[in-house]
């Protein structure tokens, strides 16, 4: 093993990790699959949703920002952390307006995704059916906030990658809401091939005309479960 | 701010004022900032502070002169409650909210005020000459109820105060138009009812009982070495007075150790956890004391900045600290080679907030100092690593700064000799609500709460909300406990409430208190903080089943597991401990049924029914 790699345990099972890597970065090279909402592989991690909330020799820590370190030890896969999970899924549900029948995204929306995936039949908790806007103007995107969860993914593709900080956050608390750099969206300099238009995990930034070209039931988790692809790393390595 | 920053931004727009000379008023704004992204706090409040509210031209023009988008002006400038993004009245007055100032008659001194203004509640008069709003605590619990108006305060008010006030206020001249920013001399302080009464009411042996001059604490320590200075914080055991107790020598250490260019020294005056108010009190009755601590920081840490970070609410405390700053650098306890000591140099800046509990958290204040939004940090790294700028920062209390002068004065075994063996020294404690003594008491750690409401001449509590909404509930079975940090930690809010006070409609309050301050960064502390009181109402209202409590005990255990800071981790606390101590109070709202729903059925039909003009019929009835 050379310097700069060392080894943690997550549920149990030791894995190699280098210096610098979070826990769920090692993670995933590693092929172990740590269920995820905001976290996306190639942007800063932020630590909204919580959904990959570990408990970190026995705290709970989100292991998209908790770097990995020598000798610790993970939980991720249990019971508990799973039912919390699954609350904060609901929670996102709740929160916005979410019809997966006519939504376009359904079968690629991650929060859905994760539905399946955490075993929600069906929310517990009461709806908020919160007033969200869309935003059409836009020739070839368009935004529809009441599937938005937050995430912030677009706010730091545009800003780190396309360079163009199109998305910002606005108000605070249970108010907070996805804003654009203008009154419109035709109004911004966002493109269609910008990262941040590719980045949303739900159906709230969409590139039109595009929405159906895979039919119901052959689009990404219809296939398999999320994470699906992480896990297949690990049967790789073996 | 520094004196000639603060002079530069000081001048007032007029009516007449351009669109061209507004876009150079605000070019002038930025500059005199240096055009620092950083100081976005400082930019917005002097723009609203010239222009009454930040429309959307000035965020433009803001962001231009910056070299920044739009989008990010508006992401930190809409996140707090005392900036304005549409106009108010020529008076914004701002009434405190809490359980306290509800029980004091606040309700009805709102009306009162409504009526003399024409304002409805969260409203502006037609006239355009008031704003009515509530705000939450604005450090005047033992003065309830109390508003803020355009950052002045008035306490202990009636309804019969409402019509004279207003009039007074009608009479002001209108150039006294100021909202909330620092450096403008506060209008309204003329008013009869602006007098803070005197808060202290026991002075002990540590904090307020010192017979030293001001600066002989930072004396002794600039003959030591930053090491040994270090050694006597972890020797007198102090430990943070916020509430989380982390050791203070042990946070120095860190922090000094941490290989930077710059260190920093934080003093947190953020002091919003409702009920507390010692940090005022400290800030107004020995602000030396406190400055003292921040410099002998500096020179422990190797820091050549200190930062306060002053509530938006206490802005009417901003010129009498930049007086104190300013005898400070006449008298060289500031400035280049502090007390002729070679090669420490040291520089105090006061950084006005804008109304935002959260920014208590150390790190939601770093990213507010740096003139973002609120949101709290994701831990490691910590602060004494990457804090203030990404540079190793500490962040202490008031009063702990305070105990650190204190400390250098008379010597860590002087300290260590009052208090428990894990909690040294004494505690400031802020006492409201149902007693005859409110105000603030410094005691040792160890007193019991039994002691403790004697002296406060609370004879009949019943219900004892320790350390703010953050903290827990009691009932009198926890009386005999010990405030320290090894039994009750305390950051030092003491709520009394008497046997006729509802436990549950102040829970009630509490949890309203965190849906409104929780930042939204993360979906448990925003999505269940709102759940959580959801529950908690139809509880109230009397259709809650035994179903719902456990749903609602499950639901704040998930957010206190899974937010990402203490404000959402202590968020359930008001339910969580009400339903620990006074089971009785929530059984005797429920219903026999086994399960509710959460919606009233005929209320979700009221305009089904208001169109089809008749009343839905009875599934029984149906043929």
């Amino acid at each position: 093993m050379s310097e700069d790699k060392f080894t943690f345990t997550v549920d149990g099972i030791e894995i190699e990790a280098t210096a610098g890597q979070t826990i769920i970065q090692a993670c995933d090279a590693a092929g172990i699959y740590i269920p995820r909402l905001c976290y996306h592989p190639e942007l800063e991690p932020a630590g909204h949703c919580r959904v990959c909330t570990c408990k970190i020799n026995g705290r709970p820590s989100s292991a998209c920002t908790m770097p990995a370190a020598h000798g610790i030890v993970v939980e991720s896969n249990t019971p508990d952390l799973n039912a919390d999970r699954r609350v904060l899924i609901e929670m996102l549900f709740v929160e916005g307006n979410h019809f997966c029948p006519s939504c376009e995204k359904s079968g690629n929306c991650e929060l859905q995704a994760l539905g399946y995936l955490l075993g929600m039949a069906g929310p517990t908790l009461p709806y908020l059916w919160p007033q969200r806007e869309l935003d059409a103007t836009h020739p070839d995107i368009f935004i529809d906030r009441n599937r938005c969860v937050l995430c912030s993914r677009c706010i730091r593709a545009s800003q780190m990658v396309d360079g163009k900080s199109v998305f910002g956050f606005e108000r605070r608390g249970i108010h907070v809401r996805l804003n654009i750099d203008a009154d419109h969206l035709d109004e911004t300099t966002i493109a269609a091939v910008d990262k941040a238009v590719h980045v949303c995990p739900v159906g709230c930034i969409v590139v039109k005309r595009t929405g159906y070209r895979t039919p119901y039931g052959h689009r990404t988790y219809d296939e398999a479960p999320i994470g699906s692809d992480i896990k297949a790393r690990r049967g790789r390595r073996k | 701010m520094t004196e000639t920053e603060t002079r530069n931004i000081g001048v007032q727009a007029n009516a007449t004022t351009s669109a061209s000379d507004a876009a150079a008023m605000i070019g002038e704004i930025v500059s005199a900032v240096h055009a620092d992204r950083s100081r976005l706090m400082d930019i917005v409040q002097a723009v609203q502070h010239r222009f009454g509210y930040l429309s959307d031209e000035t965020i433009r023009a803001i962001a231009t002169h910056l070299g920044i988008h739009p989008v990010e002006v508006e992401d930190m400038s809409s996140f707090y409650a005392f900036l304005n993004r549409e106009l108010k009245g020529r008076f914004h007055i701002r009434l405190s909210k809490t359980p306290i100032s509800m029980m004091k008659g606040a309700a009805a001194v709102a009306e009162a005020l409504s009526a003399a203004t024409g304002a409805a509640i969260g409203a502006t008069s037609s006239d355009g000459e008031f704003t009515l709003d509530w705000t939450n605590d604005i450090g005047m619990a033992d003065q309830e109820p109390a508003a803020l108006i355009n950052g002045a305060v008035v306490t202990a008010l009636t309804p019969n105060d409402a019509a004279p006030i207003v009039a007074a206020l009608r009479q002001q001249q209108s150039e006294n138009r100021i909202p909330l920013f620092p450096g403008s001399g506060v209008p309204g302080t003329g008013l009869a009812k602006a007098q803070i009464a005197k808060s202290l009411v026991k002075s002990g042996p540590i904090i307020f009982g010192s017979e030293a001059a001001a600066a002989d604490g930072l004396r002794a320590a600039l003959i030591r070495s930053p090491e040994d200075v270090i050694q006597m914080m972890t020797k007198a055991k102090l430990r943070g007075r916020g509430g989380a107790g982390f050791p203070t020598g042990l946070k120095w250490n860190l922090c000094r150790q941490s290989i930077s260019d710059a260190h920093h020294v934080v003093c947190n005056a953020d002091e919003g956890e409702p009920g507390t108010f010692k940090d005022r009190v400290l800030l107004t009755e020995i602000p030396d004391i406190v400055f003292d601590g921040m410099t002998i920081a500096g020179y422990a840490l190797g820091a050549r900045q200190g930062l306060v970070y002053l509530r938006g609410e206490y802005a009417y405390l901003w010129d009498r600290l930049q007086a104190v700053l300013q005898e400070r650098r006449r008298l060289r306890l500031l400035g280049e080679k502090v007390c002729d000591h070679d090669g420490f140099d040291f520089e105090i800046r006061i950084q006005l907030g804008a109304g935002a509990y959260v920014c208590g958290e150390e790190s939601a204040l770093l990213d507010s100092l740096e003139g973002k939004r609120g949101a709290p940090r994701d831990r490691p790294p910590f602060p004494t690593d990457r804090g203030y700028l990404q540079q190793p920062t500490a962040v202490d209390n008031v009063e702990t700064l305070a105990c650190v002068t204190r400390i250098m004065e008379k010597g860590p075994e002087w300290f260590a000799g009052y208090g428990t063996r894990e909690s040294t020294g004494t505690k400031l404690l802020s006492v409201s609500g149902d007693c005859s003594r409110p105000g603030i008491y410094e005691v040792p750690f160890g007193i019991t709460v039994n002691d403790f409401l004697d002296l406060a001449g609370a004879t009949n509590a019943a219900i004892v909300q320790m350390s703010g909404p953050s903290g827990q509930c009691l009932a009198p079975k926890d009386f005999g406990r010990q405030i320290a940090f090894e039994d009750l930690s305390t950051g030092g809010s003491v709520m009394v409430f008497g046997p006729e006070r509802d436990v549950l409609d102040i829970a009630r309050q509490f949890a309203e208190f965190f849906v409104e301050e929780s930042c939204g960064w993360c979906t448990p502390c925003r999505v269940g903080t709102t759940l959580l009181r959801k529950n908690l109402e139809k509880i109230i209202d009397g259709r809650g089943t035994l179903a719902d409590i456990a749903a609602m005990t499950a639901l704040a255990n998930t957010v206190t597991r899974m937010s990402r800071c203490g404000l959402g981790q202590t968020a359930p606390n008001p339910i969580l401990t009400t339903m620990r101590n006074f089971p009785e109070a929530y059984e005797a709202r429920l219903r026999p049924e086994p399960f509710l729903p959460a919606i009233n059925l005929h209320e979700a039909l009221a305009t089904a029914i208001d169109v089809q003009g008749r009343e839905p019929v009875a599934e029984e009835k149906r043929v």
